[in-house]
C-alpha cells in the first residue's frame, strides 16, 4: 500500500537518481583512450644535445634559466645547473656544482660539502671536465607515473610538464626522478622542474640556456625532423645518456659522458 | 528484509553520487588521457597553452641591433662575439616602454670581477675548453677594480683604455 510517506520518499530519490547523469558514472573507457592516443600523434619531439668538450663551466646558462623561468635567484634550486668532475693521478674522483654553478666555477678548489674545500694542484689532475645537467624529458618518465593527481604529464611533443594549480605538493615525483632534476618552488610550494623553456621552442626560440651559452655546448632539437643538426648528430655520432639502466628512455644526449657521471 | 538493514546501504549510495558529482563539478572539462595515454598523459590540457604563454625575457642579440649597431658590429668582430648581449646586460624584456625614453631605466650591467672571472678564471682541465681560455689569478692582477676600467669588453684585444 502507498502511504504519503513512502510515496515523496521514493520521489525524492528517483528524482535524485535522474540527475546523475551517465558521464558522471564514466571512469575510465580504454579503448577509447587508445584510439586517442593513435588518433594524436605530432611530428616534433623535442630533445637535447651537450657537449661536454665545449662546456667551460662558466654557468652563464644556469643564469639565465634562472632569470627566464623565474626561479629565485639566490635560492639554492635551479632547473639546469653544472658539474665539474675532476680526477686526479691518484685515482680519486671529487665533483662538486657550488649553487648549481649559477655563477661558474672561480676557484680550483672543489667543494666537498662537510669536508670543506678540497685543494687539488694542476699537476694532480688526471682528467677533468664540466657536465651541464636538466631534465632529460624521459621518453618513460617515472615522475609521471607516481603522480596521484595527473599534474605532472607529459605532452605529445615528449616535454614532461607540471600543472602548478593541480599540483598539490606531496613531493613523489621529486623523489622518484633517478636525475635528481626536480625540487619545490619556493614561491609557488609545487614541483618545479626544467620544461625545455616550453614557451620558448613552441615560439621557434631556442631554450634560454642554449641561447645564452657562448661556447655552443647545448642544442635543442626536434628528433622526428631528420634534417635537423641536432638529429643529425644523434644519429650519426657516439653519443650516450645518463642512468640508462633505469630504463627511462632520457632524451638529453651527451657528446664525451664519462663513466663517473651519474 | 528490514529497513533499517538496508539504511546503510541507501547512505553509501548517497555518498557515492554526492562524490561523482563533486568530480563532475571541480574536475575540468579538458581533463583527460591525451597523446601520451593515460600513463603519461592524464592532465588538463590547458595546462600546456598555460606554459605556452609564459613570458619570454632573453631576447636574443638581434632585437638589440637595430638600435645599437655600433656596439653589435664592434663586438662581431672581436673574440667576445660569441658572447650574448643579455649574458652581461640583462634579458631585455625587463626593459618597458620607457627604455626609448630619456629618463629611461637602464639594464642592470653586471660589470663585475665575477662576470669576467666565469671564464676568465684559469682551470687548466683537459679535455675542456675551459683550459684553451686566456685566464687571470684574481688576487694579484689588480684585485680592487673592476675589469671593464682597463679592458673594454666589446673589444677586449685593442689597446687598453
Amino acid at each position: 500500500m502507498i502511504t504519503r510517506r513512502n510515496f515523496l520518499k521514493n520521489t525524492a530519490l528517483g528524482i535524485a537518481g535522474a540527475a546523475v547523469p551517465l558521464t558522471a558514472l564514466e571512469i575510465v573507457d580504454p579503448k577509447k583512450l587508445f584510439a586517442q592516443v593513435e588518433a594524436e600523434t605530432t611530428s616534433v619531439r623535442w630533445v637535447f644535445l651537450v657537449d661536454t668538450y665545449k662546456c667551460v663551466g662558466c654557468g652563464l646558462c644556469v643564469k639565465a634559466c634562472k632569470l627566464e623561468n623565474e626561479v629565485p635567484y639566490d635560492a639554492n634550486v635551479t632547473r639546469t645547473w653544472v658539474e665539474r668532475y675532476v680526477r686526479t693521478k691518484k685515482g680519486n674522483m671529487y665533483a662538486d656544482t657550488p649553487k648549481g654553478a649559477r655563477d661558474g666555477f672561480m676557484t680550483a678548489k672543489i667543494d666537498q660539502n662537510a669536508e670543506g674545500l678540497k685543494d687539488i694542484s694542476s699537476e694532480g689532475i688526471e682528467k677533468a671536465f664540466f657536465v651541464p645537467k636538466l631534465c632529460n624529458q624521459c621518453e618513460n618518465p617515472p615522475c609521471v607515473q607516481v603522480c596521484p593527481v595527473g599534474a605532472t604529464y607529459q605532452a605529445a611533443d615528449g616535454v614532461v610538464l607540471v600543472d602548478r594549480t593541480w599540483c598539490i605538493g606531496c613531493g613523489y615525483c621529486i623523489m622518484g626522478c633517478p636525475y635528481g632534476v626536480r625540487f619545490f618552488h619556493p614561491v609557488y610550494h609545487t614541483a618545479e622542474k626544467c620544461n625545455f623553456c616550453y614557451h620558448r621552442i613552441n615560439k621557434g626560440l631556442k631554450t634560454a640556456c642554449v641561447q645564452a651559452c657562448p661556447f655552443g655546448a647545448r642544442q635543442v632539437g626536434n628528433i622526428k625532423d631528420p634534417n635537423d643538426p641536432v638529429t643529425q648528430v644523434i644519429r650519426t655520432q657516439r653519443v650516450g645518456v645518463l642512468k640508462s639502466e633505469f630504463g627511462t628512455k632520457p632524451q638529453v644526449y651527451y657528446i664525451g659522458l664519462d663513466e663517473e657521471v651519474r | 528484509m528490514k529497513n533499517h538493514v538496508l539504511r546503510p546501504l541507501f547512505v553509501v549510495i548517497g555518498i557515492i553520487v554526492l562524490i561523482l558529482l563533486a568530480r563532475m563539478v571541480l574536475v575540468p572539462k579538458d581533463f583527460g588521457a591525451h597523446e601520451r595515454g593515460y600513463m603519461y598523459g592524464w592532465h588538463r590540457r590547458g595546462n600546456e597553452e598555460d606554459w605556452k604563454k609564459f613570458k619570454v625575457k632573453y631576447q636574443g642579440a638581434e632585437y638589440c641591433k637595430d638600435c645599437h649597431a655600433d656596439k653589435y658590429d664592434s663586438i662581431k668582430k672581436t673574440p667576445h662575439t660569441i658572447i650574448q648581449c643579455e649574458n652581461c646586460h640583462g634579458p631585455a624584456s625587463d626593459v618597458t616602454s620607457d627604455h626609448y625614453s630619456d629618463q629611461r631605466p637602464k639594464l642592470t650591467i653586471d660589470k663585475s670581477r665575477a662576470q669576467c672571472l666565469r671564464c676568465h678564471f684559469p682551470l687548466p682541465y683537459p679535455s675542456s675548453g675551459r683550459s684553451k681560455i686566456k685566464g687571470i689569478d684574481p688576487d694579484k692582477h689588480n684585485p680592487d677594480i673592476e675589469c671593464s676600467t682597463c679592458h673594454n669588453p666589446h673589444n677586449p684585444m685593442e689597446g687598453l683604455r
